[in-house]
């Protein structure tokens, strides 16, 4: 494939391959990170912008360089380590956080050709990772020794693990539609004729909604952040953190939230495929598609209020489920007659 | 010793250290956490086998969803290990009985002639998808066991529901269809008035 890499390949002899996967996995991670940094600026600035303040402006043009700042403040503190806190899985658990995170982003491609493991079995393997996302959240709670990140944490396990269903359901119809748990597969199988129409988000819409709600709730993004609440529980199951720390939580979260928008363009709306006919495909639109359902994160925070707990539990159970269930159904039924044009 | 099997020796002793953490760790929370860690290696290890979807599946299903939930009830309950660990040497000499015996039975199935010839992992084509061979199966010729195991799984969360419900006099409820089917005009009553002069 690359021409001008095979002098190299012949030098490293065996060790090649362990090097080259290391090097794509620092270019998958380098800007993924640098993606989160600008993300918590986006997030600032666009709430700002939708409550008519300003928004960070100080440091660099813009507050161009405010995520540098926040990230070398939160190097330089003290990592505090509360009495009677159980040390090593204290440490552990910022660690848990992170680690699927990243982990998830083996699977998923960029294009036609760019991806780290073209891997079968990739939306279950994604969901297998993002299932493992609560344990750092858990951990946390119960080695902070305190009551509050206590509460956190047993809210978010419950809350993860509610939406977690509707979200392997959605998942569901999204392979049947597809026929395929590989996931660049599944966006071939969204290339037609038609442009956009030829998505799954289409056919799927109300899957879509579903998978998109139940993201957010996944990531313990506002409305559904009553792991955090902050006028409730301080800020839930990291409250005792602090310095790198509490920064590797905040990494591990907006990861994820990268990880469901790049998620949900690539199976409900067509990953790098481009929405009119007589434009190219390209990796642009990936990234367009990634922007605006970061954008919807962020909307959704700047717009709606907490979601009671109660209420919360109820959306998931009884309206989710049911929903994600029976669309899998009525996929089933009219993926049989001729009707079914995708 | 190839790669490979580094790979799996290495993933055995950590399911089996794992398995002895379960049972010595003096913490449950600890013990919990110690099946976490064996369920992961044991995925490691169907991997190796390119079992990949029933090694991803135990990760999303066992670690994801079951052990979560285990977590979760272990943490809330207050054990008090000292009681826990009374008459440890009485049930000692049944416990190591049973053990024996399920010593001696893996070492019979795994000695058997059927397992004995097995001794190396099947190898496949790189197009192979075990996902795809484990559905055909599970639904041609395995349907009607498949099915049942299903069937009775479904029994058992209609029974543990079952056990859950009861009746409870004086409890506060909210309606929720109701509340969503509130109008302003139900609640609210718009009263034009005058505008008063300013008292002084």
């Amino acid at each position: 494939m690359m021409e001008w890499l095979q002098p190299i390949q012949t030098l490293l002899g065996p060790a090649w391959l362990p090097i080259w996967t290391v090097l794509k996995i620092v270019l998958i991670i380098a800007p993924l990170m640098g993606g989160v940094a600008y993300l918590t600026l986006a997030e600032r600035k666009v709430i700002g912008w939708m409550q008519i303040r300003i928004g960070p402006n100080r440091v660099g043009y813009f507050g161009l360089l405010q995520p540098l700042a926040d990230g070398l403040k939160l190097f330089m503190k003290e990592i505090i380590i509360p009495s009677g806190a159980n040390k090593f899985l204290f440490i552990l658990a910022p660690i848990m956080t992170l680690m699927p995170a990243l982990a998830a982003w083996a699977v998923v491609p960029f294009n036609a050709e760019l991806v780290l493991s073209n891997v079968n079995a990739g939306l279950l393997y994604i969901l297998a990772m993002t299932s493992l996302g609560v344990y750092g959240v858990i951990i946390a709670g119960w080695a902070s020794n305190s009551k509050y990140a206590f509460l956190g944490c047993l809210r978010s396990a419950a809350q993860i693990v509610s939406y977690e269903i509707a979200m392997g359901f959605a998942l569901v119809c999204v392979l049947m539609a597809a026929q395929s748990l590989n996931l660049g597969d599944i966006v071939r199988a969204q290339h037609g004729n038609y442009g956009m129409l030829n998505w799954y988000i289409i056919p799927l819409f109300p899957v879509f909604l579903v998978y998109l709600i139940s993201g957010v709730a996944e990531t313990n993004r506002a409305p559904f952040d009553v792991a955090e609440g902050e006028s409730e529980i301080v800020a839930g199951f990291h409250v005792e953190y602090s310095g790198m720390a509490f920064a590797l939580f905040f990494l591990g979260e907006y990861a994820n939230m990268i990880l469901i928008a790049f998620l949900t363009s690539i199976m409900f709306l067509g990953g790098w495929l481009s929405p009119v006919p007589f434009l190219p495909d390209s990796i642009v639109w990936m990234f367009a598609k990634v922007a605006f359902v970061l954008f919807l994160f962020l909307w959704f925070r700047a717009t709606f209020p907490r979601y009671r707990y109660d209420q919360l539990m109820r959306l998931g159970w009884k309206i989710f489920i049911p929903i994600s269930l029976l669309w899998v159904v009525v996929v089933g039924a009219w993926m049989q007659t001729s009707y079914w044009l995708w | 010793m190839s790669f490979f099997d580094v790979v799996f020796y290495l993933f055995a002793a950590i399911t089996v250290m794992a398995g002895m953490g379960v049972v010595l760790a003096r913490n449950p929370v600890h013990a919990a956490l110690f099946l976490v860690l064996a369920f992961c290696s044991c995925a490691g290890i169907w991997m190796l086998l390119e079992a990949e979807f029933l090694a991803i599946t135990l990760i999303l299903v066992y670690v994801g969803a079951v052990m979560v939930l285990f977590l979760f009830v272990v943490m809330m309950l207050d054990l008090n290990l000292v009681k826990l660990r009374e008459g440890f040497w009485r049930w000692f000499p049944f416990g190591a009985l049973i053990a024996g015996l399920m010593v001696f039975e893996m070492v019979w199935v795994l000695g058997s002639r059927q397992t004995a010839d097995v001794t190396t992992a099947v190898v496949h084509a790189a197009d192979y998808s075990n996902t795809k061979e484990l559905g055909r199966l599970l639904y041609t010729q395995y349907v009607y066991p498949f099915e049942i195991a299903a069937v009775i799984l479904l029994v058992a969360m209609v029974a543990a529901i079952a056990l859950t419900l009861r009746r409870r006099q004086g409890v506060k409820t909210q309606n929720i269809s109701e509340q969503v089917k509130a109008k302003k005009a139900d609640r609210l009553r718009i009263v034009k008035m005058k505008s008063e002069p300013k008292q002084s």
